[in-house]
């Protein structure tokens, strides 16, 4: 665009410049607030009420939370269903999407159709839950990957993506002798590395995200994920919430303020961590899955 | 196309049916059994029976949903919140997106779009954490803020006035930033001739705004309004969950949040199955209207 010099355009872009700014103070201000507040000292935190420079680091939040076996156990159950659940479901999203990219199959518009449909319609939490029980999944692991292993958008936006491909390399391949499973791992695959590596961290996200899958199908608190943890430190003990099966494990009830703060930003860390990885590829992913979807 | 034709089609593909295989699985198991599952809305559900040993009960849940008090407070609670976010919600990104267009300076633009986009990536207990710190009655920096102005301290998280803003907000909060990027790609995509020509014509900043970014955006956003309404019960049973207590109940429970206590904590597995049912069934046949109205105005449509 051309620059616009008159009063009113550069009236205009102060304006613009100004609320943008705003926006992004608006949306970053609770984080650094909560990241301060798990910083501070709880007598600092009462006394200023709101922290963004806390005067004297303190960690004293971070080795209480650390003193309990709690955090560390659903720590340790968080990492272990984002990786595998990551990978298991890499490995079945990109064999489908691969699939189904290659236009000469057989039944693939059929394919597309039921998958599309289960974007539009589902039997819903009970039936879910039923088909889960009856599959003898409660109270594993398992429950928090299987059931949500396959994201419809995901899967599309990766079959978008090999399918814009140029198909003569593929045909080439086969003339070479390559079979269906050498042209996947050796040249479709490597080939899509940006697109692979978006939707797993898109994955890796959710899995660490998790918390519906854990209130339905986990029982025993020793296995909860991180997720569902926060949730009892921070919400259960603000205010009665829907259900008042109250946990405070090896916790003072109620936790401080600065505890809180803390173990929200143990909860959110990993996510900020891959942020700059996610961010170099995301417009193109969400692009693709929000308008092909 | 010859029979014999079409079996050395698919024979030839083998491999990739194998590679298939896993993903149809998992499809067929947890998309289209649940669905298969629905029957037991005409049942008289007893998990030991299983669904082909219990007694099938006619449209006895669909009677007790229509003439169960709850069921119109949860319907009017779910219509509220959706038009909360028709109307609240729905404009914020586009507006972003447009101011974000508006920025020149690359480096700044780069900058709000990387702060703004952030909280979409945090699961909505670590919103919701985030906001119960920050409102709670004994230290949070809100209610400090305002006993230090001199005002009534407000119990945002037990009261039913304050339910609905508060949901609102979070939604905007976290999602506004993320949805701009859909309507930031469909206005690189607008002529940049356009422009010119319209400066030329003494068009100002506004109108330009008017009269071009928002025309050439307009599929875009009867596409994703489509998509909206088609979610119209789709409120996210997490958030709202993580938000409702004893307290806030008359405004907050809404289908989702119902069927999981009406279901699993009291196993009313066939009621609140017919719930989910009619949730789902009004769902589809929105999208479709919303899909069919939008192609009787010109418009593309999604499906």
């Amino acid at each position: 665009m051309v620059h616009d010099k008159t009063i009113g355009g550069r009236l205009f872009d102060g304006a613009v410049y100004v609320i943008l700014f705003l926006v992004a103070l608006v949306t970053i201000l609770p984080f650094l607030h909560i990241i301060a507040g798990s910083l501070t000292t709880v007598d600092e935190l009462a006394q200023k009420r709101f922290v963004l420079f806390p005067t004297k680091i303190s960690w004293d939040a971070y080795a209480y939370i650390f003193s309990t076996n709690t955090i560390f156990r659903s720590m340790l159950v968080s990492i272990g269903v984002t990786s595998f659940g990551t990978l298991f479901s890499m490995i079945l999203t990109s064999l489908m999407a691969y699939g189904l990219s290659r236009r000469d199959l057989v039944g693939r518009k059929q394919i597309m159709f039921m998958i599309v449909f289960t974007m539009l319609f589902s039997g819903g939490m009970i039936p879910t839950f039923i088909v889960v029980k009856s599959l003898g999944m409660i109270d594993s692991y398992a429950a928090l990957i299987v059931p949500t292993a396959i994201n419809a958008f995901n899967l599309i936006i990766l079959r978008s993506f090999f399918q814009n491909l140029p198909d003569g390399l593929e045909e080439s391949a086969k003339i070479d002798g390559c079979t269906d499973w050498g042209i996947l791992f050796r040249i479709v695959i490597p080939l899509s590395m940006p697109a692979i590596a978006t939707i797993s961290l898109f994955y890796a996200v959710t899995y660490w995200n998790t918390y519906l899958p854990a209130i339905l199908y986990i029982d025993s608190a020793e296995k909860w994920p991180i997720q569902v943890l926060l949730r009892q430190i921070v919400i259960l003990a603000s205010g009665l919430t829907a259900d008042s099966s109250g946990f405070s494990g090896d916790f003072v009830t109620p936790p401080d303020q600065t505890i809180k703060m803390a173990v929200i930003v143990v909860a959110t860390v990993p996510v900020l961590l891959v942020y700059p990885f996610l961010q170099k590829y995301f417009d193109k992913g969400a692009l693709l899955g929000s308008v092909k979807g | 196309m010859k029979k014999h034709d079409l079996r050395r089609r698919i024979l030839k593909n083998k491999a990739i049916y194998l590679m298939i295989l896993p993903g149809l699985l998992y499809f067929v198991l947890f998309k289209y059994f649940p669905m298969w599952g629905l029957v037991i809305s005409f049942q008289e559900y007893r998990p030991y029976d299983g669904i082909l040993g219990s007694d099938w009960v006619g449209f006895k849940h669909y009677q007790r949903l229509f003439t169960e008090p709850m069921f119109w407070t949860i319907f009017r609670n779910t219509i509220v919140l959706f038009l909360m976010n028709l109307i609240f919600f729905f404009p914020v990104p586009i507006i972003l997106a447009i101011l974000l267009n508006e920025v020149r300076l690359q480096a700044f633009k780069r900058f709000v779009q990387t702060i703004v986009y952030i909280p979409h990536f945090m699961s909505w207990v670590i919103i919701v954490s985030i906001s119960f710190v920050m409102v709670t009655m004994d230290g949070g920096m809100i209610n400090e803020g305002l006993d230090a102005m001199g005002m009534q301290k407000i119990n945002f998280l037990l009261s039913d006035e304050w339910f609905r803003p508060m949901y609102i907000l979070q939604v905007i909060w976290r999602e506004a930033g993320w949805g701009t990027i859909v309507y930031l790609a469909a206005i690189a995509a607008i002529d940049p001739q356009l422009y010119e020509a319209s400066r030329m014509d003494g068009a100002n900043r506004f109108r330009q705004i008017w009269h071009i970014t928002l025309p050439s955006i307009r599929s875009v956003i009867v596409i994703l309004l489509i998509l909206k309404i088609g979610d119209v019960l789709e409120l996210g049973f997490e958030h709202v969950y993580l938000l409702l207590n004893a307290m806030n109940r008359n405004v907050a429970e809404i289908f989702d949040t119902y069927v999981y206590t009406a279901g699993l904590k009291q196993g009313q597995f066939s009621y609140s199955t017919a719930v989910g049912f009619f949730k789902s069934f009004v769902g589809l046949v929105l999208v479709m209207s919303a899909n069919w109205l939008a192609k009787k105005f010109g418009e593309e449509g999604v499906y």
